[in-house]
């Protein structure tokens, strides 16, 4: 009996030591989007490496849910692929008094993705084919909108199965961002969202459902993440952007899509980058934000927040191409060092 | 003399002291203890019904009784309607069922009259293991096998045979109504046979006896005798296998296409109130869709509560009804 009593002792000593030694550092919650999470866990762990001190724990929750946590102050900062809209700045003011400002990141892209048997090159969308396959006015692969920018290749004259994402997400905003950007009738008729209301198509849950329908369906087409494409080798189609050029996207093409915007660039980074001008720049891109609030109670958290996007700004994008998203342009990093210094 | 041993309603002294000696000796104690854990199952549900009824109040001001009539489901224009959703659910559920009670029924019979004892027994092994696989697994299954299955055999030849019929038309994606509905029998499968079977081998021998010494043959003392002798337990094991084809999220939400329509016939995809909180309920941003999705997490709840309900009803029934028949 004593000796069980003494063990216990120890084990309750020793944890309550560990308990102070773990309590030194200093710890940061985040939650949010799924997209940049890769990239994230990478450079949260680098981060500590280089200050030990500090330790920030990213939970990927969706980007629903992280402006969520961090309006309601659960997480201290949050992370999102789409931009918040005045509404939730709005609530998120109302709530704590003050605003919480966006720091893009990294960039991503969204491609399209097909099966379409016998063809195995990529193939060129224009805005108005990709607009009226998703709307279910274009329903067959040789319709002449798919056909003409693809001379030579032999399309099935085939019903089209179209797939989109079931779950809400960034990248279904950034492709309907794009489509209501291109397509005036889908802006009307659909609108831009995490969710949307599609007017055709099946629905597959996240960038792996997405992907399955489209292997096992003949004649399927949707779109997906481009870092999911490119690490999973799936084909997919170029683009016309808006000079003209189909594209294929790859991180110099997204990279172009960002520079282009950069020099209009709004103070608050809340911008979309479809569609953008410029003749290499890849046309479906998008930023991922970190949300961050104006203020900070705690002086020792805002000083290891403003650290951190300030690696994140110089060593941190170094680390994005291994991963595979596309580092911030020059004017932008420089713009956000700037903005740091709105957070007090 | 008074009698030591104390009637509790005698008096409010002698009634405390006797709660107090139960007390030291533990009766009232455990009483106590296993009745708190009784209640606090009605104390959740309770709770549960509160919290929905509640984050749900923001859609159910707005939309009303039209909730259950709309088609449309917007997040953009925060049209919210749960018909489709209702539909795919019932829709699921019964295909389930139609396939999976008659499978289920006969081989519970075939295991508790038919076979032999130990195959009877190993192949409850299986059978156990079966209802202990994840739902998720039933999902890949359902992606990688019974998809490509359905698209390139199944529905064509559907089609082919049946197509005149509403309900087998429409182009074969290899999702939908259909596919939902035979990955979920399979789910189910092994729960009508467990229980069913538990129950048809807890019929009283004396009942096949005295069949089978009536001049019946081994079926029909099966069929006539054994099986309505056990039908409540085998209608309880059919509505746990409805209760579990009605809340089925993951291999559902793989399977059924994921596109809220209503369509007659069993190739359409669809949706069911399971997947699509599922799907959206992470990254819906607004009050009133979270508040809508809510709602649908509250309309499934009352449907399970209803379909139980009824459950119970016709359990009461027919036993009522076979114990007038055994008086008679």
């Amino acid at each position: 009996m004593r000796r069980i009593t003494g063990a216990i002792v120890v084990t309750l000593a020793l944890s309550m030591v560990a308990a102070v030694l773990v309590h030194a550092a200093l710890s940061i919650n985040g939650a949010g989007a799924t997209f940049p999470y890769p990239v994230y866990s990478k450079w949260f762990d680098e981060y500590q490496k280089k200050n030990s001190q500090v330790q920030i724990n990213y939970q990927s929750i969706g980007s629903g849910g992280g402006i969520k946590q961090v309006t309601e102050g659960t997480v201290d900062f949050g992370a999102s692929d789409g931009p918040m809209n005045d509404e939730q700045l709005k609530a998120f003011q109302d709530k704590h008094g003050f605003g919480i400002l966006h720091f893009p990141t990294v960039m991503g892209a969204v491609v399209p993705t097909y099966n379409v048997p016998g063809v195995t090159s990529a193939l060129n969308f224009t805005p108005d084919a990709l607009a009226g396959i998703f709307l279910g006015r274009i329903t067959k692969w040789n319709d002449p909108a798919i056909a003409g920018p693809n001379k030579g290749v032999n399309l099935p004259a085939a019903d089209i199965v179209v797939v989109h994402r079931s779950d809400g997400s960034g990248t279904t905003y950034c492709w309907t961002d794009y489509l209501s950007k291109v397509s005036d009738e889908w802006k009307t008729k659909v609108g831009k969202g995490t969710s949307v209301n599609w007017p055709v198509g099946l629905g597959g849950k996240g960038n792996e459902g997405v992907t399955g329908q489209i292997k096992n369906a003949p004649n399927s087409i949707g779109y997906v993440e481009l870092i999911y494409a490119v690490s999973n080798n799936i084909p997919y189609g170029s683009v016309k952007n808006s000079s003209g050029s189909f594209i294929k996207a790859d991180l110099a093409s997204v990279s172009a899509a960002a520079a282009a915007v950069a020099k209009t660039m709004p103070d608050d980074f809340r911008v979309s980058i479809t569609n953008p001008p410029g003749e290499t720049a890849y046309p479906i891109a998008t930023f991922t934000w970190l949300l961050i609030p104006e203020r900070f109670s705690d002086s020792a958290k805002r000083d290891a927040i403003k650290g951190f996007v300030n690696w994140m700004l110089v060593d941190g994008q170094n680390y994005a191409e291994q991963l595979s998203y596309a580092k911030l342009p020059n004017e932008v990093i420089a713009k956000e060092k700037k903005a740091l210094g709105k957070i007090q | 003399m008074a009698a030591t041993t104390t009637v509790p309603s005698a008096s409010p002294i002698t009634g405390s002291r006797s709660f107090l000696r139960k007390l030291r000796e533990g009766d009232e104690i455990a009483r106590l203890i296993t009745f708190l854990f009784a209640v606090s199952t009605v104390l959740v549900t309770l709770l549960l019904i509160i919290e929905l009824w509640r984050d749900s109040a923001l859609a159910r001001h707005k939309f009303g009784l039209q909730f259950f009539f709309t088609r449309v489901w917007d997040p953009i224009a925060e049209q919210f309607g749960a018909l489709p959703f209702i539909y795919g659910t019932l829709v699921t559920a019964t295909v389930s069922l139609v396939i999976a009670v008659p499978l289920g029924i006969g081989a519970a019979i075939f295991l508790a009259e038919l076979a032999p004892a130990r195959l009877s027994d190993s192949l409850e092994f299986f059978i156990d293991l079966l209802a202990a696989v994840p739902s998720v697994i039933y999902g890949l299954l359902g992606v990688f096998i019974v998809v490509p299955l359905m698209r390139d055999y199944a529905q064509p030849g559907l089609k082919k045979t049946l197509g005149f019929l509403p309900l087998f038309s429409g182009p074969a994606y290899g999702v939908g109504f259909l596919t939902a509905g035979i990955v979920l029998a399979i789910m189910v499968i092994p729960y009508i046979i467990s229980v069913s079977r538990e129950v048809l081998m807890s019929v009283p021998r004396d009942q096949r006896e005295a069949a089978l010494s009536l001049g019946a043959t081994r079926w029909e003392s099966t069929w006539k005798v054994v099986v309505p002798f056990a039908r409540t337990g085998i209608t309880g094991s059919i509505f746990l296998a409805l209760a579990r084809a009605l809340g089925e999220t993951m291999a559902v939400t793989m399977v059924i296409g994921n596109t809220p329509t209503i369509s007659a016939s069993l190739f359409s995809p669809g949706y069911s109130i399971a997947a699509v909180i599922a799907n959206e309920f992470t990254e819906a941003t607004g009050d009133l869709y979270l508040s809508a999705l809510i709602e649908l997490g509250l309309v499934l709840f009352l449907l399970t509560f209803l379909l139980n309900g009824l459950a119970r009803l016709l359990i009461v029934i027919t036993s009522q009804r076979g114990a007038g028949m055994a008086n008679a």
